[in-house]
């Protein structure tokens, strides 16, 4: 590339990375099992996006095939995978739990971005002078974020969503620090990823079968005998 | 000199003039959008020939506070229309007199006296919509200081003509940060301005009613001036919006007045195509639950601080 479109790539980068911090937000916050999904298959797509313009930036062929990897395997298989396995825990529930209310929960999670945007910047100086400032702290804060949906939510799929999330953050950060990483170790991490989504799926599905429901916070005792779950009872 | 007064002035006049039109507009695409035909776009201006026309009636019970607030409440438009740019991107004769919070702060004067008006008619279902009008007034508030200051950040000044012309001449104007930041005001003149997914301008159940609540004792030239004034404060924040942040072009650069007045249909056009946006939102979103507010504007709050992280550390 020459020198002079240097600076609207790393603009346009700048902002894939800042609406990836915010789809990280979102996963968090929003209510409803689609709305996350949705918001994972953005956060994909930018961290896509952000891949394809480092490649561009650095002439590097590795990374378009990163962007290839992350625009195929996240927004189009996951979500197909999903609606083949566990279908009804997805489109037929609209609102999930959270153990906190969403404001702290954002609160919280500001914090957690700030922190690793303090942690980040140093880092990704520390690293190489190169390096695109904002990819290693936006990429920190998604995998920070995305554990701390780990420990909010409280239903399956929300889970999966966050792993993943958490997954797609540490990429944001790698592609920019690690920019010849083998691509081979690309390709296993997705083909992991998807045999986790799989996996997790078919688990979902067995134990919304046996149980009714997959609110991971209701799970909290043992039963010796498969009876319907305690909300029902509850109501009855 | 004189001619810098004269354009300060007339900025004023097209916000008197036009404000009226954009809510009728507003409404009218609204309507369209839900396959009815719609007041025409001149109803607004209609209603305020009629209310100024009718008899106003003022309860015994209330106090000075009833009678001052609808003066106040139309004046405090015209007092920002002079500090920000609508019409020309040079500093006009009252530009310095204060900056965007100042002009956030003469705004939220109007807001606080309408509170205490709609308190002091001892009509019931006043308090509980000022009351609501307070609590989204209040999540709000930190929105708007935060995005001021990033814009501080940026620009290196809060008065909104500086802003204004670093955004027109600079280089990086697709930052994160920008972009976080006009999403943050969206978002924002959405909840001020009574909107959508936070209130519905066009509901008349008083229950639910947020922002309407306010002026629902007020008849004849006092109702005529709390509407007016809430258009006008509605045109303002557009203008903020579009002329500082936004799309910081289009203004007048020369002091002739061909040159000002040519501003007129662009800033309108703007306005326009804003507006076609904000049909979108309301057309495709459904009013939030009262207790969701506080949800829409902490994800406005968020979205400005990671502006602001964005900006200072990135």
């Amino acid at each position: 590339m020459n020198d002079a479109t240097h600076p609207l790539i790393e603009n346009l980068n700048a902002l894939a990375t800042g609406l990836f911090l915010l789809t990280a937000f979102g996963i968090i916050a929003t209510r409803q099992a689609r709305g996350c999904l949705n918001l994972f298959i953005v956060q994909s797509l930018l961290l896509a996006a952000s891949a394809a313009l480092l490649g561009l930036r650095f002439d590097s062929a590795h990374l378009y095939g990163v962007a290839l990897v992350n625009a195929v395997s996240k927004p189009v298989i996951v979500p197909w995978l999903l609606r083949r396995v566990a279908s009804a825990e997805l489109y037929t529930r609209r609102e999930i739990d959270q153990v906190l209310n969403i404001p702290t929960t954002l609160l919280i999670a500001l914090a957690l971005a700030i922190g690793a945007y303090f942690l980040g910047v140093p880092l990704a100086a520390a690293v190489d002078a190169s390096v695109p400032t904002p990819n290693v702290p936006v990429g920190i804060a998604g995998l920070l974020l995305g554990a701390f949906t780990l420990t909010v939510r409280r239903e399956a799929l929300p889970l999966l969503i966050g792993l993943l999330a958490m997954e797609n953050g540490a990429f944001l950060a790698g592609i920019a620090m690690a920019r010849d990483l083998s691509m081979l170790v690309e390709l296993a991490i997705a083909t992991d990823g998807l045999v986790i989504v799989f996996i997790v799926g078919v688990l979902v599905r067995a134990v919304a079968q046996q149980v009714g429901s997959t609110a991971v916070g209701d799970l909290a005792s043992l039963k010796e005998t498969p009876t319907v779950s305690p909300p029902y009872e509850e109501l009855g | 000199m004189s001619d810098r007064v004269l354009f300060n002035l007339l900025q004023v006049a097209v916000v008197l003039a036009f404000a009226p039109l954009v809510s009728g507009v507003l409404s009218r695409l609204k309507e369209m959008v839900q396959s009815k035909r719609g007041p025409s776009i001149l109803q607004p201006y209609r209603d305020l020939w009629k209310l100024f026309h009718k008899d106003e009636i003022v309860s015994e019970e209330s106090s000075w506070i009833f009678r001052f607030t609808p003066y106040l409440v139309f004046v405090t438009p015209i007092f920002v229309a002079l500090l920000i740019p609508v019409l020309t991107s040079y500093p006009l004769f009252f530009a310095f007199m204060g900056d965007m919070l100042g002009g956030g702060f003469v705004l939220a004067l109007g807001g606080f006296f309408a509170t205490l008006a709609a308190v002091d008619s001892a009509n019931p279902y006043g308090p509980i919509g000022a009351s609501r009008t307070r609590m989204v007034g209040f999540l709000a508030e930190p929105v708007f200081m935060i995005v001021f200051f990033t814009v501080s950040f940026v620009a290196g000044s809060t008065i909104p003509y500086i802003v204004q012309q670093h955004w027109a001449s600079a280089p990086d104007f697709f930052t994160p940060s920008h972009v976080l930041l006009v999403l943050a005001f969206l978002m924002l003149i959405l909840a001020e301005g009574g909107r959508i997914p936070v209130d519905n301008p066009t509901g008349h159940f008083e229950l639910a009613m947020i922002d309407e609540s306010k002026s629902l004792e007020y008849s004849g030239r006092g109702f005529a001036l709390m509407k007016w004034g809430g258009q006008m404060k509605f045109f303002v924040l557009l203008c903020i919006f579009l002329n500082v942040l936004v799309t910081p072009w289009g203004l007048a650069a020369e002091q002739h007045w061909s040159a000002v007045l040519l501003a007129i249909p662009l800033v309108l056009l703007k306005i326009f195509a804003l507006i076609l946006v904000l049909v979108v939102i309301e057309s495709s979103l459904a009013k939030l639950r009262l207790f969701r507010i506080a949800e829409f504007l902490g994800a406005a709050f968020i979205t400005s601080v990671a502006a602001m992280i964005a900006q200072v550390f990135g």
